[in-house]
């Protein structure tokens, strides 16, 4: 690890302040992905501004009726929190299938949204990575591919985000709420938060230098049925091939998003006005264009098969809730 | 002992220092406008913290980029916890933080200025074993032993999450008391890895005092 000063931040104001102004500083909150780059050399960053004594760490009823979960909020304590857990469980269930239970009371909200892809030649120092080193190439093109996305990839990069929460949220429409240096406070939809690879995939969000994240808004709840439902390599703690989230209303109306396919969380409204027609249909408008790699052409099938195994689950607890209040 | 950790620490110092610039040409990084290799050259930061481990008071002064886990091993000579991955994929280096179990390999010591750690040692000793300790001998909960502080720390903090209700993907209900079976135990402890294989030994041995509390 590079040696790096370390500064512990008052105010966000004061935070948003020393990370634009010193070069090479990051923000530093939970540290469980930070660190593990940062003993890799793939990050190396010159200062650390930790947030954590900012008081980001409440879950809050907004006045329109949704959430606002603070940017420190704990995945361990988002996930139990029983607000979430009544009215969001598609993010709770996101929540609970990510990492492991240590990984989890460390890890924060917001750096969740901005942990760094997987990709085994992103974590590989001695392998060309465009997103590590800009313009030295792309190893995964041609290489091994099996975790890579399918959609939304470039010629530069075909990296995938990980979160589980981020797609969660992402299903849900929540908004980034930042400051910046300056004091001005925006809130990003997060369907528009992440930036595709392009030519520049080791830009991965719009947020600017030293912008700081404050806290993600959830909209009022939306009821029906939430399911979340990751295929990975082994039962627990490993990361998505592929994952599906959905909220189904009685009506066979809802949402779908999927995880492990992209640069980001994966959802198309013109997927979810499919959702009555089945899983043929809604994967096949999903991941329309889709250019997988040899490697990765069965997530297509496995993305169509794990959305028709959860709309038939989400069928089935429609028509338990009903029963059970019949 | 402080003055063979000083000197430990210079020798790690010196050979990560080489490793850095052996790798700087073949990775092509940046080099400043001299020419020189100024990231490699960056000077260690040094800084005070104390916290206290064990229910003792601990006051250091250290480099910046030390982690817990290193502060206790090599500072406080506290050995009990392991390093494994050091990476957080392993969960040898569990600890209890304010009583929640973290991977003390991802966390740098001087983020946790007033904090209360807990480690294998303070749980408990040889000759008053932690209920867990004793559960995990009776069990056979280990061969090699070297994720075992790990492994017990872990379900101390598991059957803790259990008993406040805090739900797991294994639990079918998200808003109903977990249940204390085989299934929410290996979900929970998933983050601990045993090259040996004592993982039914293990969930015995955690379901037994599960059961007694």
């Amino acid at each position: 690890m590079r040696a790096f000063t370390y500064q512990r931040a008052t105010s966000a104001v004061e935070a948003a302040t020393a990370a634009q102004r010193t070069p090479g500083a990051r923000f530093i909150a939970g540290g469980t992905n930070l660190l593990d780059l940062m003993k890799l050399e793939i990050e190396t960053p010159g200062h650390l501004v930790d947030v954590n004594d900012l008081g980001f760490d409440r879950i809050d009823a907004t006045p329109g009726g949704g959430l606002r979960v603070g940017a420190l909020v704990r995945n361990t304590d988002l996930a139990a929190d029983p607000r979430v857990r009544r009215d969001y469980g598609v993010l709770s269930r996101a929540l609970l299938a990510g990492a492991s239970g240590q990984l989890r009371n460390k890890a924060t909200t917001a750096g969740n949204l901005l942990q760094r892809t997987r990709c085994a030649y992103f974590y590989d120092t001695n392998q060309p990575c465009n997103k590590r080193v800009p313009g030295s190439g792309c190893s995964a093109i041609g290489g091994a591919s099996r975790q890579h996305a399918v959609i939304g990839v470039s010629a530069a990069c075909i990296a995938t985000h990980p979160s589980d929460m981020a797609v969660a949220m992402r299903l849900l429409d929540a908004g980034v709420e930042t400051v910046r240096a300056n004091g001005a406070t925006r809130v990003i939809p997060i369907a528009d938060f992440y930036r595709p690879p392009g030519d520049t995939p080791h830009i991965e969000t719009v947020l600017e230098a030293g912008e700081l994240i404050t806290g993600v808004t959830l909209p009022p709840p939306l009821g029906g049925v939430h399911v979340y439902r990751k295929v990975r390599d082994r039962a627990s703690y490993a990361f998505a091939l592929v994952s599906v989230a959905a909220v189904v209303q009685p009506d066979g109306s809802g949402r779908v998003a999927l995880g492990g396919v992209a640069h980001q969380p994966w959802r198309m409204a013109a997927a979810d006005s499919q959702l009555a027609q089945g899983a043929t249909a809604v994967a096949a408008t999903l991941l329309a264009g889709a250019r997988p790699t040899h490697d990765n052409a069965f997530k297509i099938t496995l993305a169509e098969r794990t959305l028709a195994a959860v709309l038939l689950d989400a069928r089935d607890d429609v028509r338990e809730h009903r029963s059970k209040q019949a | 002992m402080n003055d063979f950790s000083e000197i430990k620490i210079s020798r790690r110092g010196l050979l990560k220092a080489g490793a850095a610039l052996g790798s700087v040409p073949a990775l092509g990084l940046a080099q400043t406008a001299s020419g020189d290799t100024a990231a490699a050259a960056a000077a260690p930061v040094m800084a005070k913290v104390s916290f206290t481990v064990n229910g003792q008071l601990r006051q250091l002064e250290v480099d910046t980029r030390t982690t817990l886990l290193d502060v206790l091993r090599e500072r406080l000579q506290l050995t009990g916890t392991k390093k494994g991955c050091d990476h957080g994929q392993c969960g040898a280096c569990t600890i209890l933080l304010d009583g929640r179990r973290i991977n003390a390999c991802l966390s740098l010591a001087v983020m946790h200025e007033g904090a209360q750690i807990t480690t294998i040692e303070g749980l408990g000793t040889p000759a008053r074993l932690h209920p867990m300790q004793a559960a995990f001998i009776r069990h056979d909960g280990y061969q090699c032993g070297y994720c075992t502080p790990g492994q017990i720390c872990s379900a101390v903090a598991v059957l803790d999450e259990i008993k406040r209700g805090v739900p797991s993907h294994a639990s079918a209900s998200l808003t109903e008391q977990p249940l204390l079976s085989a299934d929410e135990i290996r979900e929970r402890m998933s983050g601990n890895l045993c090259r040996c294989g004592a993982y039914s030994n293990i969930v015995d041995a955690i379901s037994e005092v599960g059961g007694q509390s």
